[in-house]
């Protein structure tokens, strides 16, 4: 099968959907003349015209408040939000209206868009332009949240999302378009259901649960405590929201330990909810507490020196999955980041 | 008389039905508000139905408007069914949001609301949307956005107009400038007189217009929807309005005196249209009163639809969050 990177997949998504249907536009900074800052839609201008791909100002509330009011006509919007970051000048467009309108119109009115905006740390952006904040989006009912990790989940669920009825704020790792490895990704169309966690390896004594760019650390991680004889399950979640909680749950009455890991700053991070539902509806299966690894609670910094050291690790996965298998009773649980 | 000229007796009296419906309804509401049988808050437009009827007037049934917080008036000169609106006030499952939005957010795509708004300034690039959706569609549909002078402040209004003008897009922007922003006097927050000069900043035309007056506010926003369905772009319209009532029913209006309240009563719009209608013999007191008794017994009626009517079933508080895979997107 034929392998392509993270971004070309979210390219050809995108290209698909816009020649499959003719409501379906794409807005935002950047997106037309430049092809995007990371070059996602490049050609696009050209292939739909100015009408479909439009070059918006600086104006995050405005132009994303402007998509819904597109989608509630009938359109299908697909806003760029060009870093995560700027999210934060568009939020009452995302939380107080997009998120709202089902809802407060009593089902009569839908917005069928979705807000596609890079995340993440390691790119040297600092404080600004490095945000991980999908728990913030998971917070508002009305919205649902995607985050892939890989090529050929970040292409069937885009193009599902684009396809659902609901504004739906999908989380890329921009890390991940930089990210060489290739994966297979079939030419023939496919679709990802919103919603449905992923298994990416197989193991029976840790759970470690993850999304975005977590599980390829996660996966990296499995691998190297497989050489010490742990045998670590890796669960994509893909989705929070919706979440699939059956194969988290599944997966924990096997192994009876989990390990929540995201970049996100651990304070308030959806792995804190995760853990909860775990807590209430798993106590009686676990064999030992369930444990985070997470961003540390600050601003990320910019110096490469710093940023690496806050983000979670490889290294601190393997750490924290030693820890709960041999810390035995007397175990000290440091906080792994 | 230049009404004789422009208007036909059926024109003129269906301005007149349409802002004692306004005012009725919003009298109802307010003695209802005050007698506890309507929860939450209620904005009333009560001196301000010249703005909601003349500008709804001046569209299509196929046209959207974004209507605002103090937004019943819009909703009925834009063929809202007095039932469902009080209904949807007492929270009721034959509301307009199935008693799921209540006052400040009644909606309905199919006479062409697309919402009014708790957030304001918020509808105004929504509204943007809605105008670039029909030129991306190519149908010849207009969206009229209100909004207030508070509103008029806000980052939005500026994000919505800029993109407005620059996509040419068939949008007019009406501006009910009812001179506060719940307690703030316009002038204690904004340099400039009117806010109809803003317009030249994104390079549109700014018109100010009579907001107590049907027919002037009438005549300016139809030039502007013919404009903008014309593809020559948006208008920024401002309507010198005022509102009798406090910003919510029973705010005590520390911020004004009762000398100003009643000059603007002085110039009351539906009393205007009643004078000059009759003096230029396009009807009688008589006539004029029978349909006063109409609009209140519609009212009544609407009053009593909504106190009759179930409360949604307790089920319904789960449902509508996703328009699609709703029980588990609320299940965890």
């Amino acid at each position: 099968m034929r392998q392509i990177n993270y971004s070309k997949a979210i390219t050809e998504a995108l290209r698909e959907e816009m020649r499959r249907d003719e409501k379906m536009i794409i807005m935002g900074e950047d997106m037309g003349v430049m092809g995007s800052v990371f070059g996602l839609t490049v050609g696009f201008m050209k292939e739909f015209g100015e009408n479909r791909v439009i070059d918006t100002p600086i104006s995050e509330n405005g132009f994303t408040s402007v998509a819904i009011g597109a989608a509630m006509r009938g359109l299908r919007p697909v806003v760029e939000i060009m870093y995560v970051d700027f999210a934060m000048a568009g939020y009452d467009a995302i939380a107080n209206q997009a998120a709202k309108v089902s809802y407060m119109s009593g089902g009569t009115l839908s917005v069928p868009m979705v807000i596609r905006t890079p995340a993440g740390a390691g790119r040297r952006s600092a404080g600004q332009h490095s945000q991980s904040l999908e728990a913030i989006f998971t917070h508002i009912p009305g919205l649902k949240v995607v985050a892939p990790a890989t090529p050929y989940d970040v292409k069937g669920l885009l193009k599902s999302a684009i396809r659902d009825n609901d504004p739906v704020v999908f989380i890329e790792h921009k890390s991940l378009y930089f990210y060489d490895a290739k994966c297979d990704v079939p030419e023939e169309e496919y679709l990802i259901e919103l919603g449905k966690a992923d298994i990416k390896r197989a193991g029976n004594d840790v759970t470690i649960i993850a999304w975005s760019q977590e599980v390829i650390h996660a996966l990296d991680a499995a691998a190297q405590l497989a050489e010490e004889g742990i045998s670590a399950e890796v669960v994509d979640i893909r989705s929070l929201v919706p979440l699939d909680f059956d194969t988290i749950r599944n997966s924990i009455i096997k192994t009876r330990r989990a390990v929540i890991v995201h970049e996100a700053v651990k304070r308030g991070g959806y792995g804190g909810e995760i853990a909860a539902q775990i807590s209430d509806e798993l106590f009686d299966y676990l064999d030992a507490p369930v444990k985070r690894v997470a961003g540390s609670n600050v601003v990320i910094p910019f110096s490469p020196a710093l940023e690496d050291k806050i983000i979670p690790q490889t290294g601190n996965i393997v750490a924290t999955v030693r820890e709960l298998l041999h810390g035995g009773k007397n175990a000290v649980f440091t906080n792994a980041v | 008389m230049v009404i004789k000229k422009k208007y036909d007796r059926k024109t003129l009296l269906r301005f007149y039905r349409e802002m004692k419906r306004v005012r009725e309804f919003d009298t109802k509401a307010s003695e209802l508000f005050t007698k506890a049988m309507i929860a939450g808050n209620i904005h009333t437009c009560i001196g301000q139905e010249a703005t909601a009827v003349g500008g709804c007037l001046a569209l299509n049934p196929s046209d959207f408007i974004i209507a605002t917080h103090r937004g019943h008036g819009q909703c009925l000169a834009k063929g809202g069914d007095s039932r469902m609106m009080m209904a949807e006030l007492f929270g009721r499952e034959t509301g307009y949001c199935r008693g799921k939005g209540g006052s400040m957010h009644i909606a309905n795509v199919g006479i062409g609301i697309l919402g009014a708004n708790g957030i304001v300034g918020a509808g105004i690039p929504i509204g943007v949307g809605s105008a670039l959706a029909s030129k991306i569609l190519k149908t010849m549909e207009v969206t009229l956005v209100f909004f207030g002078d508070g509103a008029s402040n806000t980052g939005e209004f500026h994000e919505a107009l800029n993109m407005a003008s620059a996509w040419d897009l068939p949008v007019v922007f009406l501006c009910e400038n009812n001179k506060y922003a719940v307690s703030v006097n316009i002038e204690r927050v904004t340099k400039i007189k009117d806010i109809a000069e803003r317009a030249k900043g994104y390079g549109i035309p700014g018109v100010i217009t009579d907001g107590c007056d049907v027919l002037a506010v009438h005549e300016t926003v139809k030039k502007a929807v013919e404009r903008a369905r014309a593809g020559q772009g948006p208008t920024l319209i401002e309507a010198k309005t005022y509102r009798y009532h406090g910003h919510y029913e029973g705010e005590p209006q520390m911020y004004r005196t009762k000398e100003e309240v009643m000059e603007w009563k002085n110039r009351d719009a539906i009393e205007r249209l009643r004078k000059e209608i009759i003096e230029a013999g396009f009807t009688t007191e008589e006539e004029l009163a029978g349909i006063d008794k109409e609009v209140k017994e519609e009212m009544e009626a609407a009053v009593l639809f909504a106190q009759n009517s179930p409360y949604p079933e307790r089920k319904e508080v789960m449902t509508d969050v996703y328009a699609s895979d709703n029980e588990r997107g609320v299940a965890r």
